[in-house]
């Protein structure tokens, strides 16, 4: 008898259901397996109605962000070998809606990083005859971290204020404007300090540290907000012993 | 799933989504070990704040002569103050090591462009920590 | 002018407080809660600890140790009020014990330093 493994998923569909319950599949037992080949297992075999987001399966799009035993993994890359015969939780990302079965809705996230201008701010745009914007490995270095985010969100469903406070802009968010703070190129600290400088940006965070622990990039958005609250810090004393010096 | 008897989850629209928000427990910091962690990192700041009434305490009876700082030392010597004073000393301790362990990453320090391990600069702080306790130890004991 | 923001000055207030917190509580602790009350280390008398705390440069030390530790409470509290209660309804209460309460302590400390004979 083939080896199988037992897997809990979450299942809502709101057109039927009030609220979510929880569905159990066997699903094959296989040591090269992630969570997203079993989900796709059942998908293909037992139940075509199962609802969930996936692409690239390698790790870097960041679709496939879901609660694996209670923590945020990335189905495509939590292997079933890691669970042993344990019946293994799968449920949609947490402190997100959820619209259905294993899919949430990301919207807030979505117009929070658009909120915090994650793009080069220039005063003056270089024109194109005047070459290219030139960066050395260092002030690469200064931001590279940063900017290895995917999007995925697991920090935001690791968050503990996010998922209190609604209007909290959340890791990824705050830990993308400090890629860009820090990116030579930019010119538009100021303006971000001006945003996340309140109650809903960096300092609605406690340092709970646990976006860092699940970051599959090793982005440590923590260290952006603690660096970025150390800065707004320096700034105030700035503008307050100096204020001739604001812009 | 839990269908209703109608065959239709109440007060569903259709083609409208109904998105499910689950509310987040006032005890969510019980169903994971690391949240329960970090408050206790929290609440070690309550301790904190009891050293610096027991230090105030202590100064006004060291200002008002000897017997008074006789009896204020006869009730640190208390049995339940004693153990209260020993869970005390284990948060400003855990405030200490959380506090070394997690400063360096507000700080990217850079030393010939290169980023300096936070672990060195941790370190660097218990040694600093070490020091310093000794010289206070050293000064408050008359040395 | 336009209202400035007054929490990167209470973030600042926490960070030096911890740091303060962090370096110094420990060993007055250690000796004046455990070590001196239990007997392991004999403690300094009366006289000789009052003539160290009546030196100008000691009582601001006291001042600094008493001080910017309750304003790292204050700040911490504050958070773990919010966060972990959830009663983030009763900011200004909450606000106003936690804040009130350090610059209480504050005064307190200033006052009997002050006053130390």
């Amino acid at each position: 008898m083939a080896a199988t493994i037992q897997l809990e998923v979450t299942r809502y569909s709101p057109e039927r259901d009030a609220a979510p319950g929880v569905q159990s599949f066997e699903v094959p037992y296989r040591e090269d397996w992630v969570v997203l080949d079993a989900l796709n297992y059942i998908k293909d075999k037992l139940d075509g109605s199962l609802t969930f987001r996936w692409s690239c399966r390698m790790g870097i799009c960041g679709s496939c962000g879901m609660m694996v035993n209670g923590e945020p993994k990335l189905t495509c890359a939590t292997f079933l070998a890691d669970y042993a015969r344990e019946p293994v939780r799968v449920e949609p990302l947490k402190y997100f809606p959820v619209v259905r079965d294993l899919v949430i809705e990301m919207s807030d996230f979505m117009r929070k990083l658009v909120r915090v201008k994650p793009w080069i701010i220039r005063e003056q745009e270089k024109p194109l005859s005047e070459g290219e914007y030139l960066q050395t490995p260092d002030q690469l270095d200064a931001y590279k971290q940063f900017s290895m985010c995917i999007n995925c969100m697991l920090c935001y469903a690791a968050c503990p204020v996010y998922g209190l406070d609604p209007l909290f802009s959340g890791p990824a968010a705050i830990a993308l404007a400090q890629r860009y703070n820090l990116d030579s190129r930019d010119q538009g600290a100021a303006e971000r300090m001006k945003l996340l400088s309140q109650h809903e940006g960096i300092w609605g965070c406690t340092f709970v540290g646990e976006c860092t622990e699940v970051c599959p990039k090793h982005v440590d958005p923590a260290g952006a907000i603690q660096q970025y609250k150390l800065t707004a810090a320096k700034e105030w004393f700035k503008s307050l012993l100096m204020p001739w010096s604001a812009k | 799933m839990t269908p209703d008897p109608t065959g239709r989850a109440p007060s569903y629209t259709d083609f409208h989504p109904r998105w499910y928000r689950v509310r987040v427990s006032t005890y969510w910091w019980l169903t994971k070990w690391s949240y329960m962690k970090f408050v206790l990192r929290e609440l070690s700041s309550i301790f904190v704040a009891w050293f610096v009434v027991l230090t105030l305490l202590q100064i006004r009876c060291l200002s008002q002569g000897p017997e008074a700082y006789a009896r204020w030392q006869e009730w640190m010597r208390n049995p339940f103050l004693i153990a209260g004073n020993v869970v005390t000393l284990f948060f400003v301790l855990w405030h200490t090591v959380t506090w070394f362990n997690l400063a360096p990453r507000a700080m990217a320090v850079r030393v010939a462009g290169k980023r300096v391990p936070a672990l060195l600069i941790a370190a660097g702080n218990y040694l600093a920590w070490a020091v310093v306790s000794v010289i206070l130890a050293w000064i408050i004991l008359g040395g | 002018m336009a209202r400035r923001l007054v929490e990167p000055f209470l973030w600042s207030l926490f960070s030096v407080g911890g740091v303060v917190a962090a370096f110094l509580i420990p060993v007055h602790l250690f000796l004046f809660a455990l070590a001196f009350p239990l007997g392991w280390i004999a403690s300094p008398s009366q006289e000789a600890l009052l003539a160290l705390a009546r030196h100008p440069l000691v009582r601001i030390y006291l001042f600094v140790l008493c001080s910017l530790p309750l304003f790292h409470w204050a700040h911490r509290f504050r958070y773990t009020l919010y966060d972990g209660l959830q009663i983030k309804h009763l900011n200004e209460v909450i606000t106003a014990f936690c804040y009130g309460g350090a610059v209480l302590g504050t005064m307190v400390a200033g006052y009997l330093l002050w006053n130390l004979r």
